[in-house]
């Protein structure tokens, strides 16, 4: 495999990685949503990100010399080797935190996948054509629910004004490229996520200042989940994620 | 070499798989739907062409299977359904009669293009009323949003624009 496929797949399994953490923790609503139609929308949500890493698992299936499929990548990596973003596999927290991870993930997804859809590779960009268009619908939701919960009752403020000032320092990672990367945006293959920041930021602040919120002023950051140093939670998801796989060995439906 | 005897096969393969419908909106063919992109015949081996609705959406694999059992109890031995992303679906690509069909069955159709700005108002499929409410922008499936009539009350289905 030359160096650029390997970038290439690395690329694609941590994009696979991002949407099957964040989709695994949206299921985890299922049945426990506020009321039926958010705990419906919240699964279908879950479905969407599902969808997109079995797209990005199976172009690294194709990918790869080694045979494997798309379960390989979900069902038998460890933690080390997972190489999505450290916002994805923190614990839902509360409504207000999930949907304020959730603006934050939807306004970057908007302009990511705008990004790779212009990719001159066709597998990744025809799969972000399909994911925008998700993503559309998801950004509309959050947003609105930031505005309500945020300029709702003094709970409700309070609530989603901590999810932000928790979750802030982890939007770091959307922004930074590492080497391998680089190779790929050199070669018009991957986006370049340094350029995303200044429409996220427009982008956060117009919803916030409509929900009567603060953007959060410190300037610590989090980083690693691109280079498999993860939080302690992502072991926790993964056990679960992973047991009938890990429990009996190429199980099937 | 595509003869004429191939061409009134692969007419007879869409009249065949027009018996397989949507799981979820039963009314609906794949035909109906814009899912069922192309059939062609390479060697002997049927190449059934399929797209996505939603990236997660169940009803794709389910929709697989019936493909091939329905060409299989047809007596068709070698078949392969192959998924294709691009272009991506669209609810644009929904037939005339499938949007009937789904008005009839309870469930508003599409009213405008793909995302476009609102040409047309959304209708309840019950009383064709234009007064109605936003639920929720997720319903039963990914392709859903609820909404509930004003004027009838009744609560409905509308398929998105995507």
């Amino acid at each position: 495999m030359s160096d650029q496929t390997k970038a290439l797949q690395d690329y694609c399994i941590a994009l696979g990685d991002d949407s099957l953490t964040l989709g695994h923790r949206l299921s985890e609503w299922c049945s426990n949503g506020p009321f039926l139609e958010e705990d419906l929308a919240l699964t279908n949500v879950s479905l969407d990100f599902i969808g997109r890493a079995r797209m990005f698992y199976g172009y690294a299936a194709e990918l790869d010399d080694e045979g494997r499929s798309e379960d390989d990548f979900a069902y038998l990596r460890d933690c080390r080797e997972y190489r999505n973003f450290l916002i994805n596999e923190l614990p839902n927290g509360d409504f207000a935190f999930t949907m304020a991870r959730q603006l934050m993930v939807d306004t970057y997804d908007m302009g990511f996948f705008e990004g790779l859809a212009k990719s001159s590779d066709p597998t990744l960009a025809a799969i972000a054509a399909k994911a925008i268009k998700e993503s559309r619908y998801h950004l509309r939701r959050s947003q609105d629910w930031i505005i309500r919960l945020g300029d709702g009752t003094a709970e409700s403020h309070e609530r989603t004004q901590n999810a932000f000032n928790e979750l802030w320092a982890y939007s770091a990672e959307f922004f930074e490229t590492s080497v391998a990367e680089q190779q790929l945006v050199d070669a018009g293959i991957a986006v370049d996520r340094t350029a995303l920041k200044d429409d996220w930021m427009t982008g956060m602040q117009t919803i916030l200042k409509q929900a009567t919120l603060d953007i959060p002023t410190h300037d610590w950051a989090i980083g690693g989940g691109r280079d498999g140093q993860h939080t302690e939670h992502l072991g926790f998801l993964l056990a679960e994620l992973q047991f009938l796989q890990r429990a009996y060995p190429g199980q099937q439906w | 070499m595509v003869t004429a005897g191939d061409k009134t096969e692969t007419a007879r393969l869409y009249e065949l798989l027009s018996s397989v419908v949507d799981p979820e909106i039963p009314v609906l063919t794949l035909q109906d739907l814009g899912v069922l992109r192309d059939i062609s015949i390479e060697n002997g081996e049927v190449k059934v062409t399929i797209t996505p609705t939603y990236a997660g959406c169940p009803a794709m694999e389910v929709m697989r299977s019936d493909i091939e059992s329905t060409l299989a109890s047809a007596g068709y031995e070698r078949v392969s359904v192959k998924q294709s992303l691009s272009p991506a679906w669209t609810t644009d690509w929904m037939s005339a009669d499938g949007r009937e069909k789904l008005r009839d069955y309870g469930i508003a159709p599409p009213a405008n293009t793909a995302c476009g700005k609102s040409a047309k108002q959304i209708e309840c499929p019950q009383c064709q009323s234009t007064e109605v409410k936003l639920v929720s922008e997720f319903g039963s499936t990914a392709c859903k949003a609820l909404y509930q009539c004003q004027d009838c009350r009744e609560p409905f289905d509308y398929f998105k624009c995507i």
